[in-house]
């Protein structure tokens, strides 16, 4: 655990003193200190590329009164700098009349152990690794003409300082490994990616070789691409398989049911809390509570513990994702959803491991199910409009189905839907959820956060593919 | 007040003598420091405001071959000596690389011209609070609109750049950007669009009524929008818009992609790459340009690169590592680059729009749907039908798809290109593009 308090002129009573008295009067707030160290190690082109350690500490103190919320941060921790953002919180908070919230709720539960991944394997048994990755692939085929292989490590730190004196504290690590491999066959090129993670150690993900299995599974990917045809173009129905693709569920439902965007009425969805936007059958949860997890988080940006929240049960609209601040504001409870990149930025409801749950079909049935459509297994990023509900994700793997059978691999294409009517169209949910491998960033009003996604295989009676072959 | 020269200096210097006394036998390290202030709005009052400080400093050293950075925000001066300590540390088992180096001594810039960067002017957050509030007063006028978002933010910062060769220069620069995002609602849909303004010197914002007023107005043509059936058709792509095609163009032509092999235009040098009306330029020495810039961020002074000639590719975005690797002296791009433009065709907006008796008019696409391996291009996209020249009704949820080799060359420009960003195009024709929808 960071101390904050030993390198500065600041102590713990000063900044007790200073955050009590600039949040009296104000409806909540308060001092986020976070120090983070992280290092990346990219290996490139048959070289290590580069070899990066990164250190920061800094804090960001908050101040709400009403719908205001002032914000101020730095990254130089001493009195006079936490005076000057006191000063500022209270310039902008002119005539503030506010109840301060002391009510925070409390959990023993911890879903990660505090470790720091970068110090527990030493720099050049990451090298040999990023060194074996390489020559795996390159002996493998000769059509690998181009390998990338890197590293990511994470230990953050924070400490929430409330008004009254009240801490809480969290030490989050967080690890990546990726693979990405270009094969070039006959003139063609294509690359496949994968990649694994979360809040453990990289040797943890990487037992029993494992780091053959991520090469395996992007060689595999780039060598599918190679025979793909193009995609066909227009409305048809789409059988999704289990896992990563889930990212439909984060685009097409989660960012509409965030807080800020239903308190604002921006969100297709602010209107529809207690009906029916999603079939029988399809329950979606975001859950921050899964050991170990990319998108888990023992406390939230706020302090809260993270949950279970309910979003969708049997197709009924349930919950959204809240953060104090928008809770507060529509009369009810934070979901413990509050997060931010880092101390340079504000909170906002976020999703953390988004799930849809499982269903009793087999994939099987669905594919046989389908005349004409396509099969997605992997896809690369999505974007959702929140506001027309319209929202996108690419493929990167994908088949066509002919007559009820899996034909051949297709380019990769976007798929367009619409986030409110979408999960009417799911006809059958599987049975066979899976976790994604541990890998997703959701951006939001420039932050970006690590999250994660579930679903079982699902098939959807009607979508658009944005392919060239009409 | 932001940090001045001389104390950047000193820090840099500190770093430099620090990491030579250790051993290393170059090291390069730049310090930053920046202030920003914001306001927001929302529905004509403060919502919030959001004051940043924040330094920022990032060394590589170099044994020989070998090389490693390190980054932090942390500049004290026991700090600064534990992570330099670190770096060298991992210098020394990080392997050779035959391409590692500082730039060449002889391509580093020599003097800086005053290209007019640095505004000094202090826009205090109750003038910004003015400003917002007259722009949401003019964004809210129609009662279609439901909702308006809008924010102020004024920049100011300063560099050092330095490195063990005596390179040792930076200087300030500032910006002031303003936005706003309207929600605009009818018994069918609810629709949102935007309009922005971002410039170095504050008297060049536009004025809030006008960025209020075009935010609102297009966000009320989206509404009651229709889907269209799958087809080929021409299609229009607004200024936003077209200067996407730019930076799909420029990140296949950065030294680092073509020497790995990951670009479809590789190879391609003194090749026609787009139609062949077509210029493309990249200029860093427009005066209060958003992307202008005295050298690079090695310190290799940059000079106006013409890339595309009568449609014929003539170079690539190079830095000194991929330069090196490509046989290529750097050409100040590390970094990316600076203010790149299409030249302006011939053809009005007037005449562009009524060139098909039918066409698609995009205004916003969505998805990250550029592949630059393979050229493919495939995204989701908002905007409108054009028959004979006039705007028939909205359209959306569906996709445009092609290939960028194709696509490029086949581009037709209006003659309506002006300089508000640090990439700019004039609206851009297609022809024979596969939407997909119903």
């Amino acid at each position: 655990m960071s101390n904050f308090f030993n390198k500065s002129d600041l102590t713990r009573q000063d900044t007790d003193k200073i955050v009590s008295e600039t949040l009296n009067n104000c409806d909540d707030g308060e001092l986020y200190l976070e120090e983070s160290k992280s290092e990346s190690i990219l290996l490139d082109d048959n070289k290590i590329k580069s070899s990066n350690y990164s250190s920061d500490l800094g804090f960001g103190f908050r101040a709400i009164s009403n719908e205001v919320v002032a914000y101020s941060y730095s990254n130089e921790i001493s009195k006079d700098s936490l005076k000057n953002s006191s000063e500022n919180l209270k310039s902008t908070l002119k005539s503030i009349k506010g109840i301060y919230n002391h009510e925070i709720p409390k959990s023993n539960k911890k879903f990660y152990e505090d470790i720091n991944p970068i110090e527990q394997k030493s720099l050049d048994s990451k090298l040999e690794v990023l060194n074996k990755v390489n020559d795996f692939l390159r002996k493998k085929d000769g059509s690998v003409k181009q390998v990338t292989a890197s590293f990511a490590g994470e230990q953050k730190s924070i400490e929430i300082i409330r008004s009254g004196g009240e801490a809480l504290t969290d030490v989050r690590p967080l690890i990546r490994f990726n693979v990405s491999v270009m094969l070039e066959k006959n003139g063609r090129k294509e690359t496949g990616v994968y990649g694994i993670g979360g809040r453990q150690s990289y040797d943890d993900y990487l037992k029993n070789d494992n780091w053959k299995n991520v090469c395996e599974e992007a060689f595999r990917i780039a060598s599918v691409n190679l025979e793909s045809k193009p995609a066909p173009a227009g409305e048809m129905k789409v059988v999704l398989g289990p896992g990563w693709p889930a990212i439909l569920i984060h685009e097409a439902i989660g960012h509409g049911l965030e807080g800020d965007f239903n308190r604002k009425k921006t969100s297709a969805f602010h209107d529809l809390m207690g009906e029916k936007v999603a079939s029988e059958g399809v329950t979606i949860v975001d859950d921050g509570t899964i050991d170990n997890r990319r998108g888990s988080l023992t406390i939230d940006d706020e302090g809260t513990p993270t949950e279970r929240t309910v979003l969708i049960e049997n197709g009924i609209l349930k919950n959204f994702m809240q953060d104090r601040h928008n809770a507060r504001l529509m009369n009810t409870r934070s979901t413990g959803s509050g997060r931010r990149e880092n101390y340079r930025h504000i909170v906002l409801p976020r999703m953390r491991n988004t799930m849809m749950l499982s269903g009793n079909q087999t994939q099987d049935e669905m594919i046989k199910s389908v005349d004409k459509g396509i099969f997605a297994v992997s896809f690369g990023g999505g974007q959702v409009d929140i506001t027309s509900g319209k929202f996108v994700f690419n493929c990167t793997e994908a088949y066509e189905i002919n007559n009820g059978k899996i034909g051949s691999p297709i380019k990769g294409a976007t798929l367009i839907g619409d986030g409110p009517s979408i999960l009417k169209e799911v006809s059958m949910v599987g049975n066979d959820m899976m976790l994604d491998p541990g890998i997703g960033t959701c951006g939001k009003a420039g932050q970006g956060v690590p999250v994660g996604v579930a679903q079982p295989s699902i098939l959807i009676d009607k979508m658009t593919v944005g392919g060239t072959k009409l | 007040m932001v940090k001045d020269q001389e104390f950047l200096k000193s820090k840099a210097s500190y770093c430099l003598d620090l990491a030579k006394k250790m051993g290393a036998t170059d090291a390069s390290v730049t310090v930053g420091h920046s202030i920003s202030e914001t306001v927001n709005f929302r529905n004509k009052s403060l919502e919030a405001s959001d004051r940043s400080d924040g330094l920022a400093l990032s060394i590589e050293t170099y044994l020989g071959k070998r090389r490693s950075s390190i980054s932090s925000s942390n500049l004290l001066d026991e700090n600064i000596k534990t992570l330099i300590e670190k770096c060298f540390e991992t210098t020394k088992i990080t392997p050779e690389d035959e391409f590692n180096s500082l730039p060449d001594k002889n391509l580093l810039s020599k003097q800086i011209s005053s290209l007019n960067l640095y505004d000094e002017t202090r826009f205090e957050n109750d003038k910004k609070i003015k400003y917002l509030k007259d722009l949401e007063e003019s964004a809210s006028s129609n009662n279609q609109i439901i909702n308006t978002e809008s924010s102020f933010t004024e920049n100011k910062s300063n560099f050092i750049l330095a490195n063990s060769d005596g390179f040792c220069d930076g200087y300030k620069t500032s910006s002031f950007s303003a936005s706003c995002v309207t929600v605009a609602k009818d018994e069918n849909s609810m629709e949102r669009d935007y309009e922005f303004s971002s410039k170095r010197h504050l008297s060049d914002i536009k004025q809030a009524t006008d960025l209020g007023n075009k935010a609102a107005k297009q966000t009320i043509r989206k509404l009651s929008p229709k889907k269209i059936g799958s087809e080929k058709i021409s299609i229009i792509f607004d200024k936003r818009i077209s200067k996407g095609m730019l930076n799909a163009f420029a990140s296949a032509i950065s030294a680092s992609a073509i020497a790995r092999g990951t670009s479809f235009l590789k190879d391609k040098i003194d090749e026609q790459v787009f139609a062949n009306s077509i210029n493309v330029i990249d200029k860093p020495d427009i005066i209060k340009g958003m992307g202008s810039q005295n050298f690079d961020s090695e310190g290799v002074n940059s000079n106006t690169l013409q890339l595309i000639e009568d449609g014929i590719l003539k170079n690539y975005l190079v830095d000194t590592y991929n330069g090196k690797k490509l046989n290529l002296k750097s050409n100040g791009r590390s970094g990316g680059t600076t203010n790149l433009y299409f030249e302006k065709g011939s053809m009005s907006y007037e005449d562009l729009m009524k060139k098909n008796s039918r066409s698609l008019y995009i205004t916003e696409t969505i998805g990250h749907g550029s592949n630059i391996v393979t050229g493919d291009y495939s995204v989701g996209a908002t905007g409108f039908l054009v028959e004979d020249g006039e705007f028939k009704y909205p359209v959306n949820e569906i996709t445009i798809a092609g290939n960028f080799k194709d696509m490029f060359k086949n581009i037709i420009l209006a003659n309506d290109l002006e300089f508000e960003y640090s990439v700019n195009s004039p609206t851009m024709m297609i022809e024979g593009i596969t939407v997909a929808g119903k």
